[in-house]
């Protein structure tokens, strides 16, 4: 068979060294009951040519950013990949390695996580940053958990700015339904796109857990942090920031520089394909005095015993192998492979490189904007500053959608489906990947 | 193997230093025109920050050949045989890799149209009748990102269906050679924990439930094969039990490597399972991830599934957010839609004979290795094994070595060490899953690594609690790492005693 290697031969001689005369006697105490209907009907196996041809054909049934032209982010970003980042993950010694419970022989992954772990310090500002988790909305529900574990039981009101990812909200929503102690309440956003400070200062109080803001938000805008944290700490709410586009903090004041308490995000922009959203990972990052409350693995740094620098998992005793139902959290296998891509990816972008490419974004982001607006009708919604995304009104947005399509562009996606008072929106984003010359067709194209 | 030889080694091969400790000012790999405008100036300058301090510089060669070289104080499964226990280490295969990077795969984005996304949406709806089938389950969702999320999914699932049965329950049996994740997924879905023991043969005892299978229980959590890689032969008589005093039964289902095509847990009276893609479905682990963890359900639960769902409306398919009985979104998206092509290419790649001759293959596997190493290491049960078997250190005690002795020795030897300490029941457990697609000379190999041990640590006792002695790094102080956390470069900060 394809992947197991055994001849007649071999097994012969392994049934003959274990005593018995056929494989099945392996298995004779399973009741005959179960064993007898357990045949799989499935098709019998493909030579790998024939596996090929068919993904292939499955592939080519979708539209990719090669095909068409795409001004689509809202949690998913196209961004460039350097050669050498897919180069470096799939080196067998990275990808077929397993979690470094065992240091001695994983000093290659435990080193690129300790490495991962300071390039989200340096790039959120913030103290502490975990090994990462599955993904941006799952960090946002596991930061609203470790809230939980910071703040007193008089504590169990979460505010959700309406502003932050939908998706993300309806995973907060799934994780804390069956913990009855906490209630959710959304906080509205105003016309700049923004969090409705207002609202905010008149529902934040002294049993406000935690407010949770995009950073930038789902619409491309940038909170006021400054503003946010303010009220937050005015009652001692913790503040999270939630971050779905991390290139944007390459040229944003990081939240660090709010005092957030914790800084959570999707890391995909950072050198991992859009893959249909995943796999990628969720960056979490926290102040140091909360460091023993967090979700996931830590990578820390030690010595061996004749004192060579090495690296470890520590703090263990937060988690489910050791502290079973106590721990912080249920993680176990998570993304690792997916953060060593982030780690190649801002290693080969660097200092100068990551904050050039989030300039592009800015530049030709606002440069679209600006030519967009008063093309067809098409006028802006919100008077907030935002970084490579924006949302659009129009009324003739059917019509200009299906022209688009029909020149094989997707000039973004509608917002209506997730915000009923958002008819006639458009969330477009462009990055260093959309050229001069589409932005150029996009313009047209909506001019009619 | 020559100390001296080792010592010799390790002097010559300089520590690999830190890309922070390694940056020149200006340096870069990646290039991008300059006569670009400055995006900056689009923002107030309150809202920017300075450049990133302390973030690396480095060109492309040096960041290519430091990866390289960390990459190189790793095992694999490419360099190195893993017999590890519960994590089902085998082969990945290439084609997965070469299939998962098409751009009509990696390249395409979910929130594009469905009209755009035909070929994905099939490959999702296809995988999950699959896993149905290979399962013996009613309907599958494949959003979980990794196994211990499908188990929170599953408690969700369990629930919602007690919930509108008019009676949640708020209790969950958990065994005590559960993984981890069991118990820590009950809590997070707001669940008490009672912990049940196995008997003296390593599995559960209808009695043991029926003692604190009451009102109060909303399901009990198995893994079959358990963790000591022995069938949970009661399995029917205990899911039984329980649904007739109202409560469900979950299946962790981290071992069915050792069920396809020899007991489907559909016919075993589960209501809920997951499944991990990176362990039974052969996707890379990754060094910890990404995996996959789908759940599959019985009729009753299906409605409860997460959202958005794949459907077939003619020819074309569809999303669904249709469902409100279902929990919700447990993540962003489709669930970690490259790993699900990686397992999807491999049933393929195998079909239904193919799945069976694996388990098949994995069980000789495991019963080659407990019968070689029988006399030599104290067998944990004395049962019939499945795809894993288990030792304890029982016979090496006599001489001072432990379980963590023998597992650092076979280092020194180039074997991954299997799975050790765990289950917590038993003292000094050594867990060892060779998995179906490791030849018997490699076995032979391991076999013959451990017996020399087993002679070690009677002739030579310190030799095995000293060891490694060959690999990158010796024992690391992991207390001092707890004690003092240092989990970041800063400058000056992180560096050895020498």
């Amino acid at each position: 068979m394809r992947y197991t290697p055994h001849t007649p031969a071999d097994q012969e001689r392994m049934l003959r060294a274990i005593g018995i005369a056929s494989v099945s006697d392996l298995f004779q105490h399973i009741p005959q009951s179960l064993r007898e209907r357990a045949k799989i009907n499935l098709p019998d196996g493909l030579t790998e040519l024939a596996v090929r041809r068919r993904l292939a054909a499955l592939a080519a049934q979708n539209v990719s950013v090669a095909d068409w032209s795409f001004f689509l982010g809202g949690g998913i970003y196209n961004h460039f990949i350097p050669s050498a980042v897919d180069a470096t993950i799939s080196r067998s010694e990275f990808a077929t390695s397993y979690t470094p419970y065992q240091p001695e022989v994983s000093q290659g992954t435990l080193q690129a996580l300790f490495e991962y772990q300071t390039l989200i310090c340096q790039l959120t500002g913030m103290e502490v940053s975990n090994a990462a988790v599955y993904d941006g909305a799952s960090a946002a529900a596991e930061a609203v958990l470790m809230a939980r574990r910071i703040q007193p039981a008089s504590r169990r009101r979460v505010l959700v700015s309406r502003a932050l990812h939908p998706q993300y909200r309806a995973v907060i929503a799934t994780y804390l339904r069956n913990l009855v102690d906490i209630e959710l309440e959304e906080i509205p956003f105003d016309g700049t796109g923004g969090t409705d400070l207002a609202a905010l200062a008149k529902r934040i109080n002294d049993q406000s857990m935690c407010v949770l803001v995009g950073y930038p938000n789902f619409f491309g805008v940038i909170e006021d942090l400054a503003q946010i944290k303010s009220a937050c700490a005015r009652v001692g709410a913790q503040l999270v920031s939630v971050t779905t586009e991390p290139l944007a903090l390459a040229l944003l004041k990081p939240p660090g520089e709010f005092a957030v308490d914790i800084a959570v995000g999707e890391g995909q922009s950072l050198g991992v394909p859009m893959s249909l959203g995943g796999p990628a990972f969720g960056f979490f990052a926290c102040q140091k005095k909360f460091v023993r409350n967090m979700p996931g693995r830590l990578v820390g740094a030690t010595v061996d015993s004749d004192g060579r620098r090495g690296f470890v998992l520590t703090l263990a005793t937060r988690e489910q192998h050791i502290r079973r139902e106590k721990a912080t959290s249920n993680i176990c296998t998570s993304q690792t492979l997916c953060a060593l891509a982030a780690t190649v990816y801002m290693s080969l972008l660097g200092k100068s490189g990551i904050r050039r490419i989030a300039e592009i974004n800015l530049a030709r982001a606002h440069d679209a904007n600006r030519q967009l607006i008063g093309q067809g009708n098409l006028s802006s919604v919100f008077s907030g500053p935002f970084f490579n995304e924006f949302v659009l009104r129009g009324e003739d947005l059917p019509q200009q959608i299906g022209r688009c399509a029909e020149e094989k562009i997707v000039p973004g996606v509608r917002l209506d489906r997730w915000y009923p008072e958002l008819r006639d929106c458009l969330l477009t984003c462009v990055t260093e990947m959309n050229e001069r010359e589409e932005i150029d067709r996009l313009v047209r194209i909506f001019a009619g | 193997m020559s100390e001296s030889s080792q010592d010799n080694k390790a002097s010559r091969v300089a520590e690999p230093k830190l890309l922070f400790e390694s940056s020149s000012a200006g340096r870069s790999a990646v290039v991008w025109p300059a006569e670009e405008a400055r995006g900056d100036e689009a923002l107030p300058a309150a809202l920017l920050r300075d450049d990133i301090a302390g973030f690396p510089e480095l060109g492309e060669l040096e960041v290519l050949r430091h990866f390289t070289r960390l990459s190189q104080r790793n095992f694999a499964i490419e360099s190195q045989f893993y017999p590890l226990g519960s994590c089902t280490m085998k082969y990945n295969p290439k084609v997965n890799e070469v299939v998962a990077r098409l751009p009509g795969f990696a390249q395409i984005h979910p929130l594009a149209a469905v009209d755009l996304l035909q070929g994905a949406l099939a490959l999702l709806y296809d995988l999950e009748k699959m896993l149905a089938e290979i399962s013996g389950m009613d309907q599958v969702s494949l959003q979980p990102s990794a196994g211990a999320q499908g188990e929170l999914t599953g408690l969700m699932l369990i629930r919602a269906g007690l919930t509108d049965r008019g009676d949640p329950r708020q209790k969950i049996i958990v065994p005590d050679t559960a993984h981890g994740t069991n118990p820590a997924s009950s809590t997070l879905c707001g669940y008490d924990v009672i912990q049940i023991s196995s008997n003296e043969r390593g599995v559960i005892d209808v009695a043991a439930v029926a003692e604190v299978m009451d009102p109060s229980v909303a399901a009990i959590m198995i893994t079959n094969p358990n963790t000591l890689g022995l069938f949970e032969t009661n399995i029917q008589a205990i899911a039984d039990l329980v649904h007739g005093r109202g409560g469900m039964v979950y299946l962790d289902g981290a071992n069915l490597n050792a069920l396809m095509g020899i007991a489907k847990p559909g016919h075993m009276g589960v209501d809920v399972l997951h499944l991990n893609l990176h362990k039974t479905f052969s996707t890379p682990h990754g060094g910890g991830g990404p995996g996959a963890g789908p759940v599959a359900v019985n009729a009753e639960l299906r409605d409860y599934l997460p959202v958005p769902r794949v459907i077939k409306n003619g020819g074309r398919f569809e999303l669904s957010e249709d469902a409100p009985k279902s929990v919700g979104r447990v993540r962003s998206d489709f669930g970690n839609f490259g790993v699900l092509v990686r397992a999807y290419t491999y049933i393929l790649s195998l079909g239904g004979d193919g799945l069976e001759e694996v388990s098949r293959m994995a069980l000789l596997n495991a019963n080659y290795i407990r019968k070689k190493l029988e006399t030599s290491y104290q067998i944990a049960y004395d049962e019939p094994c499945m795809h894993e078997c288990i030792f304890t250190d029982r016979i090496q005690h006599r001489s001072g070595v432990s379980t963590l002795d023998i597992a650092k020795r076979l280092l020194d030897y180039g074997y991954h060490p299997p799975t050790i300490y765990f289950p917590l029941v038993v003292s000094g457990a050594l867990m060892i899953e060779p998995t179906e697609t490791e030849t018997p000379e490699t076995l032979d190999g391991f076999i013959e690594a451990m017996l020399a041990i087993a002679q070690e640590a009677k002739s030579d006792p310190e030799l095995v609690k000293q060891a490694p002695h060959s690999t990158p790094v010796r024992r690391l102080d992991e207390a001092r790492a707890a004690r003092k956390p240092m989990l970041r470069w800063e400058p000056d900060a992180v560096s050895g005693d020498k």
